[in-house]
C-alpha cells in the first residue's frame, strides 16, 4: 500500500516522475499485452499523451455542440466530481460520418474504430490536466481504471489500478506465442544485397583435343618477334604530361641536435722562468799539473803511447789523407784530353771609319761594371820619330774616346772629347763613371759620364730601338744626331799645362782607395773609400801625383738633358782647386827620376792596415810605398815615393833607394803585376820580356831570349796564374804557359795584320773570358779565350809559386857561384901577380 | 778530462779535452761490446781541416791536432 501511495504520489506530483513510472508500467504492459494497440497509439504523435506517460489518454476538445451530442455538457452532465461519460462506440462513429471532420472525434477516429469495447470513457477534464477540457481514454483498462474508485483519491485509484496492472501482470496466464505474419524491417533487402547471384548465363566451353595427338613428341621453333610485323605491341615508355608533375617546393623538416657532451681536462700550468748555469771546467791546480807530470804512470804512459803516435804522424807525413784522389782524376782528364787547335775564339770586331780612319788605338780599357762595353783610345799613327817632335804636330781630326758595346758593332755608344790625343786612360775603380786620361802633351784630363751610365746600360735595346724615338720637335734634331752620332761627352776636368808634364803621358793609374797622399808624402787614410788620387807618369822623367778636383760640370751643348751632377768628394786637406775647367789643376807629388820615364808601375801597395780610426786620419805606416817604373830606355827603376822629414831642414826629401834593372834594349812598353802573386811582376819591352820578383834585387826570375819580332804589348791573364799574352809586331799574339814551357810560346795566334798596340783581358763571367786586342789600324778586335786556356789546372796556383821560388833559388845559387867563381879568380890573379913580382924580384 | 800539460790556449784545451774524453769511452766501450777481449789502442778522427789522434790510456790521453798535408 504504501508503494502504491508513493507511487501514486508520483504520479500526481509531477507529471515527469510520474511519466517515468507510468512508462516502466507501461512497457510491463506492453510486454505482456497485446502490442498492436500500442502501436497504433504510437503511430498518432501528437494526440496521445504517450509523451508524458499516458498513451492512452487523448486530450480533446469538446464543442457545445459536441457536448449536446453527447450529453456531456459541462456543468451539467459533467462535473468535476462526476467528471466520466461512458459515450457508445456507434454514437461516434456515427458522429464522425454525419460531421465527418469538423467532429472533434475526427483526430482520433482511428483509435475509435479501432477501440474493442463498446463505450468509450470521456473524462472532463476540469483541471486540464492534459491540456484540454475532455480527455478521452483509450482502453479499456485505464477506463475501468479509472470509473471503478473515481471518488476515491485518484491517486489510489491509479495506484490500484497500477497493481492491478502490476498484478494481473504477474497473476497473469502464459499465453503462448502468437502467430503473427511478420512485419518487414527492412532487413530484406540486406539480404538480397548480399547475395550473390549471376548476372548472366555462364558460357561452357568444351575443348578436346584428338587423342593420338597427346604425348607426341613436339618441335619447338624460333621465331624472332622483331621480324614479323606486328607480332608484338610494344609499349614504350613516355613522358606523359598528365603525371609529370613539377615539384615547386618541397618542404623538409631537419632538425640538428648537437651532442653535448662535457669533457673537461686539467693542465699543469708551469711557470715559465728563467734559470740559468754557469760553469766552469774543472782544472788542476799547478801544484796538482806538476805534481801529475812529475808521476811515474804517466812517464809510462808516455813511452807507451808514444810509439802508436809517431807511426801515426809519420803516416800523416809520408801520405797526403785528405787528398781526393777522385777529383783530382777529373781535373787532370780535362787538362790534358788532346790539344785543342784554338785558343782564342774570334768574338767581334770593332771599327769606325769616321773617327778611327788612320788611326791607331793607343789605349783599350774595359768597362769595370756594364757587361759589354769597351773604351777605346785613338790617336794619331805617327812614327817613331814623329813621335818626338810632337810639338809640331797638328791635328786635323778630333781624337775621341770611343764606347763600343758588344750588342751593337757599328755604332759606337759613346764618344769622350779629348782636346789632345789620349794616350792612355782608366776608369776610376770606385766609380766607373770617371775617367781619368792622359794626353799626349802632358794633360790629364777628367771625364764623368754619369749621366749616360744608364744608356750605356741599355745598350742592348738602344741599338734596336735607335729609330723608334720621339716625336717632339725640339728633341728631333737631337734624335737624328742620336742616331747617327753618339753623344758626345766633355771633359770635366783638365790640368793646367804648366804643372802637368812636358811630355805625354804614358800611363796613368788610381791609387787604391784605402789610402791618401798629402803633400808632403805621407799617406793617410782615405775616408771615403773612393778613389780620389792618380799617379801619372811621362818621359820627361817625373811621376806626378793627381788629387781629383771638386768640378761641376758645364753645360753640355750636344746632351739632350742637363742634369745636375754631383760634386766629387774632395779630401779635406785638398784646397779647392778648380770650379771651371780652365782653372789650374796642380799635381799634388812630384817624384824626379833621374831618367826620363816610359811606363809606370802598377802600384799595388799591400799593406798591414791597422783598422782606420773614424775621427782622425790616421798615418798609415805600413803601407808599402815602392813602385816600378820602366823607362824609356829600357831600364826598370824600383824606387819609392815616400818622402821623409829631414830631420834638420825640416824640409821634405825624398827618400831615393832607386835600383835599376837593364835588362831590356828598347822603351819597355808593359810593366804588370800578376793578379795572382802581388810581387811578381812582367815587364815587356823590344825583343824581350822578363818576370821580375819584387825584393829579389839579383836580376829577372825569367827572362826570354830575344825573338825575331818586337814585343809590343805583354798582359797577365787574368784566371791562369802562369799564363801571359805577349803581342808582337807582325799581328800575332804569343801566348806564354810557364808549366807547360818557358823557352818558347806554348801557342800562337794570328790576330790581325799590323802591330798589335794593345791587350786587355777581360772576365765577363765564370764562363766568358775575353781578349781584347787593339791595333794599328784602329780595329779593335775582342777574342774569346777558349776554356783550356782560361780555367786554371788543379794547383795551378802552387805550381806557379813553386816555379818562381826555384827560379830564385836558382838565381841565388848562380850568384854565389858566380861570387865563388870571381873570388877564386882574384885569388889565381893575385897568385899570378904574386908570382910575376916575385920572378921580377928575382 | 782534465788537461795537464797543453800548447793550445785553455779554452780549446778544455773543450777538446772534455768531448775528446767521452768520445773516447765510447770508443772503447763499442770496442769492447764487440769483443770483450779487444781494447781501444789509438783513435784517429780526419776532418776537413784537421786530423785528431788520440792515444788513451787508462789513466791520461795524448791529444794530438794534425793539419793535412797539402
Amino acid at each position: 500500500m504504501s508503494e502504491n501511495l508513493v507511487s501514486g504520489k508520483t504520479s500526481l506530483k509531477g507529471p515527469k516522475t510520474s511519466a517515468k513510472k507510468q512508462k516502466g508500467e507501461n512497457k510491463a504492459k506492453e510486454s505482456s499485452k497485446g502490442k498492436r494497440t500500442q502501436l497504433g497509439k504510437k503511430d498518432k504523435i501528437d494526440l496521445s499523451m504517450a509523451s508524458i506517460g499516458h498513451p492512452e489518454i487523448f486530450p480533446l476538445v469538446f464543442t457545445t455542440k459536441t457536448q449536446e451530442i453527447f450529453n456531456c455538457r459541462v456543468d451539467e452532465d459533467v462535473t468535476e466530481e462526476n467528471c466520466f461519460k461512458l459515450i457508445k462506440k456507434e454514437d461516434i462513429i456515427q458522429d464522425l460520418k454525419t460531421r465527418a471532420t469538423i467532429s472533434d472525434f475526427h483526430p482520433i477516429k482511428k483509435v475509435v474504430l479501432e477501440y474493442p469495447g463498446e463505450e468509450l470513457l470521456v473524462v472532463f477534464d476540469a483541471k486540464f490536466q492534459y491540456g484540454q477540457n475532455f480527455y478521452f481514454v483509450a482502453s479499456e483498462e485505464a477506463k475501468e481504471n479509472l470509473l471503478k474508485p473515481p471518488e476515491t483519491a485518484e491517486e489510489k485509484e491509479e495506484e490500484k489500478e497500477e497493481e492491478n496492472r502490476e498484478e494481473t501482470l504477474e497473476v497473469h496466464p502464459y499465453k503462448p506465442p502468437v502467430h503473427k505474419p511478420w512485419v518487414s524491417l527492412g532487413s530484406e533487402k540486406e539480404v538480397e544485397e548480399e547475395s550473390v547471384k549471376d548476372t548472366i548465363t555462364k558460357i561452357k566451353y568444351m575443348i578436346s583435343r584428338v587423342r593420338r595427338k597427346f604425348g607426341a613428341p613436339i618441335t619447338f621453333t624460333d621465331k624472332n618477334a622483331s621480324h614479323v610485323k606486328d607480332s608484338y605491341v610494344e609499349c614504350t615508355s613516355y613522358q606523359d604530361k598528365t603525371y609529370s608533375i613539377k615539384m615547386l617546393e618541397k618542404n623538409v623538416g631537419i632538425q640538428m641536435v648537437p651532442k653535448l657532451r662535457e669533457a673537461s681536462t686539467q693542465t699543469k700550468w708551469t711557470y715559465p722562468k728563467n734559470a740559468a748555469t754557469q760553469y766552469f771546467p774543472r782544472q788542476l791546480s799547478s801544484e796538482e799539473k806538476e805534481e801529475s807530470l812529475s808521476s811515474e804512470k804517466l812517464k809510462e804512459f808516455l813511452t807507451s803511447v808514444h810509439l802508436r803516435m809517431e807511426i801515426a804522424l809519420q803516416q800523416n807525413e809520408i801520405m797526403n789523407a785528405f787528398f781526393d784522389d777522385w777529383k783530382a782524376l777529373a781535373e787532370d782528364e780535362s787538362s790534358s784530353g788532346g790539344k785543342p787547335d784554338v785558343y782564342l775564339k774570334a768574338y767581334q770586331s770593332f771599327t769606325d771609319l769616321r773617327h778611327l780612319k788612320d788611326r791607331t788605338i793607343s789605349w783599350v780599357c774595359w768597362h769595370p761594371t756594364i757587361y759589354g762595353i769597351i773604351a777605346v783610345s785613338a790617336g794619331e799613327r805617327l812614327s817613331y820619330e814623329e813621335q818626338v817632335n810632337l810639338s809640331d804636330k797638328s791635328l786635323l781630326q778630333q781624337s775621341v774616346i770611343l764606347f763600343w758595346s758588344f750588342f751593337d758593332p757599328i755604332h759606337p755608344q759613346l764618344m769622350l772629347e779629348c782636346p789632345e790625343d789620349i794616350y792612355c786612360f782608366q776608369f776610376s775603380p770606385s766609380d766607373p763613371n770617371i775617367i781619368a786620361g792622359g794626353c799626349i802633351n802632358g794633360q790629364v784630363i777628367l771625364w764623368d759620364i754619369s749621366q749616360h751610365e744608364e744608356k750605356l746600360q741599355n745598350a742592348k735595346t738602344v741599338a734596336d730601338g735607335i729609330e723608334i724615338t720621339a716625336v717632339n720637335m725640339p728633341s728631333l734634331m737631337q734624335v737624328q744626331q742620336s742616331s747617327t752620332e753618339p753623344p758626345l761627352v766633355r771633359y770635366c776636368a783638365v790640368s793646367s799645362i804648366q804643372y802637368s808634364h812636358e811630355k805625354p803621358v804614358t800611363d796613368i793609374h788610381w791609387l787604391p782607395d784605402y789610402f791618401e797622399d798629402n803633400r808632403m808624402g805621407a799617406t793617410f787614410e782615405n775616408r771615403a773609400e773612393t778613389c780620389v788620387q792618380l799617379v801619372t807618369c811621362s818621359p820627361d822623367g817625373s811621376v806626378l801625383f793627381w788629387d781629383i778636383p771638386a768640378t761641376k760640370l758645364p753645360e753640355q751643348p750636344s746632351s739632350e738633358k742637363v742634369k745636375e751632377e754631383e760634386t766629387f768628394y774632395v779630401p779635406p786637406d785638398v784646397p779647392d782647386t778648380s770650379k771651371h775647367p780652365d782653372v789650374c789643376w796642380k799635381p799634388l807629388i812630384k817624384v824626379q827620376s833621374l831618367n826620363a820615364l816610359e811606363v809606370p808601375a802598377k802600384e799595388s801597395p799591400y799593406t798591414e792596415m791597422s783598422i782606420p780610426s773614424s775621427k782622425n786620419l790616421k798615418v798609415l805606416e805600413n803601407i808599402s810605398t815602392d813602385f816600378f817604373v820602366g823607362t824609356e830606355d829600357g831600364e826598370i827603376v824600383y824606387s819609392d815615393w815616400e818622402m821623409e822629414i829631414h830631420s834638420d831642414s825640416a824640409k821634405p826629401v825624398s827618400q831615393k833607394h832607386a835600383q835599376k834593372y837593364i835588362i831590356h834594349t828598347e822603351t819597355i812598353n808593359t810593366l804588370q803585376r800578376s793578379p795572382f802573386f802581388k810581387d811578381i811582376i812582367l815587364s815587356v819591352g823590344g825583343r824581350n820580356f822578363a818576370i821580375w820578383r819584387e825584393g829579389v834585387t839579383n836580376g829577372p826570375i825569367l827572362q826570354s831570349s830575344c825573338s825575331a819580332g818586337r814585343y809590343t804589348a805583354g798582359q797577365w791573364s787574368l784566371t791562369r796564374p802562369g799564363v801571359f799574352f805577349i803581342g808582337r809586331d807582325d799581328g800575332n799574339i804569343d801566348i806564354w804557359d810557364i808549366l807547360k814551357k818557358t823557352h818558347e810560346p806554348s801557342h800562337l795566334q794570328n790576330i790581325s795584320k799590323s802591330t798589335i798596340t794593345f791587350i786587355s783581358p777581360w772576365t765577363a763571367s765564370p764562363n766568358q773570358h775575353f781578349l781584347a786586342v787593339s791595333d794599328d789600324l784602329g780595329v779593335l778586335h775582342v777574342w774569346e779565350i777558349c776554356q783550356p786556356l782560361s780555367h786554371p789546372s788543379s794547383n795551378e796556383d802552387a805550381n806557379v809559386l813553386d816555379y818562381f821560388e826555384r827560379e830564385v833559388k836558382y838565381l841565388k845559387y848562380c850568384e854565389q857561384e858566380f861570387q865563388e867563381y870571381q873570388e877564386l879568380q882574384a885569388k889565381t890573379e893575385l897568385k899570378w901577380s904574386w908570382r910575376h913580382r916575385g920572378r921580377k924580384q928575382v | 778530462g782534465i788537461p795537464i800539460r797543453t800548447t793550445l790556449d785553455n779554452s780549446t784545451t778544455v773543450q777538446y779535452a772534455g768531448l775528446l774524453q767521452q768520445l773516447t769511452m765510447k770508443a772503447r766501450s763499442t770496442v769492447r761490446d764487440i769483443d770483450p777481449q779487444n781494447d781501444l789502442t789509438f783513435l784517429r778522427i780526419r776532418s776537413k781541416k784537421h786530423e785528431i789522434m788520440v792515444a788513451p790510456d787508462k789513466e791520461y790521453l795524448l791529444i794530438v791536432i794534425q793539419n793535412p798535408c797539402e
